[in-house]
């Protein structure tokens, strides 16, 4: 089953869900993310669909202004067909309903997004960073981000020239 | 040891308490054993067969209350660096701390924009002897290891230093 024709099934199940984007590619489409939970649960179940393996969730940050992404792999094994769906979320408050009872292996997925890009996954039954230390400060990823100059008392940019370290 | 000399039986050497004691610690320093990174993979080898560490009486020990050598074998993140900073005060004394590589010496190739990782280990805990290489092979390790035997047997550790 191709891009279009997944489209289809979607818009005629959640009309007005689907976002109209030229610049996607490929098998992308670009969703409403308040249908999010909804649209995830019928792409997994329906059987035209059957989209049983997450693949990856990706963040992307689009710079300067732009949203935040949230991006789905999803993959059918038993139907073979992918598809890639695109959520933007606001810059100050990104924040999306979690698929993480959908996909188990969504928890760490979005676990690791909440780490890298501080997008709030809702729903999520254990919403911790899984890669930075608990008390770390920003969000990595970001192009905006700025590094934090010390944790718990270490410098963390060591700059060996100016700042008079020997 | 002039007069003391050929005054006993065969079986009885003559010396300095100071510098048997720093010559039993040189032979035996037994190392931490815990992996990094890469690094540790190096380690491994060169504690395995080909290059047998025992053969300069060094052996792994997996507890921190165990091991008079910290061997930090890889990149340390910030997450780790507290971690290694908590081992180290595990060991007794006397403790010593070898960088291995140039992760564990200054990032290495996060020096620029490893947001997360560590710039050189010294900065947590004090280190005796660094070993460059990335990963080092097992010969400059044991070279490194070599370095901190003599550093250990130069040790007086009964002697008061004066100023």
């Amino acid at each position: 089953m191709n891009r279009s024709e997944i489209q289809s099934l979607i818009e005629e199940k959640f009309p007005n869900s689907l976002i109209v984007n030229e610049n996607l590619q490929g098998n992308q489409i670009e969703i409403d993310g308040q249908f999010w939970k909804d649209i995830a649960t019928f792409l997994k179940n329906d059987p035209k669909l059957l989209f049983d393996q997450l693949e990856c969730i990706t963040g992307i940050d689009t710079g300067d202004d732009g949203p935040l992404q949230s991006r789905y792999n999803l993959h059918s094994m038993e139907l073979r067909h992918k598809i890639e769906v695109i959520i933007s979320l606001d810059r100050d408050n990104p924040s999306v309903e979690s698929i993480e009872q959908i996909w188990r292996i969504g928890d760490w997925f979005e676990r690791e997004t909440y780490d890298m890009f501080g997008i709030v996954y809702e729903g999520h039954r254990d919403l911790r960073r899984i890669l930075c230390p608990d008390d770390w400060e920003g969000w990595p990823l970001r192009k905006d981000y700025e590094l934090q100059e010390t944790y718990h008392g270490i410098m963390v940019p060591k700059v060996k020239e100016e700042e008079g370290w020997e | 040891m002039g007069v003391l000399e050929n005054k006993f039986n065969d079986n009885i050497v003559v010396g300095s308490l100071d510098k048997f004691l720093s010559w039993s610690r040189s032979t035996s320093p037994w190392f931490f054993q815990f992996g990094l990174a890469c690094c540790a993979i190096e380690m491994m080898a060169t504690a395995a067969a080909r290059h047998d560490l025992e053969r300069i009486g060094m052996m792994p020990r997996s507890s921190p209350r165990q091991a008079d050598v910290m061997i930090v074998a890889g990149t340390v993140t910030m997450k780790m660096a507290l971690r290694v900073k908590k081992l180290y005060e595990q060991m007794a004394n006397p403790k010593y701390v070898i960088s291995m590589g140039s992760c564990a010496t200054s990032g290495g190739p996060y020096w620029q924009h490893g947001y997360h990782v560590l710039k050189g280990v010294d900065l947590v805990v004090p280190v005796d002897v660094y070993v460059p290489g990335c990963p080092p092979r097992p010969e400059a390790l044991i070279e490194g290891l070599l370095k901190l035997q003599q550093l250990i047997s130069d040790e007086r550790p009964l002697t008061r230093k004066l100023a």
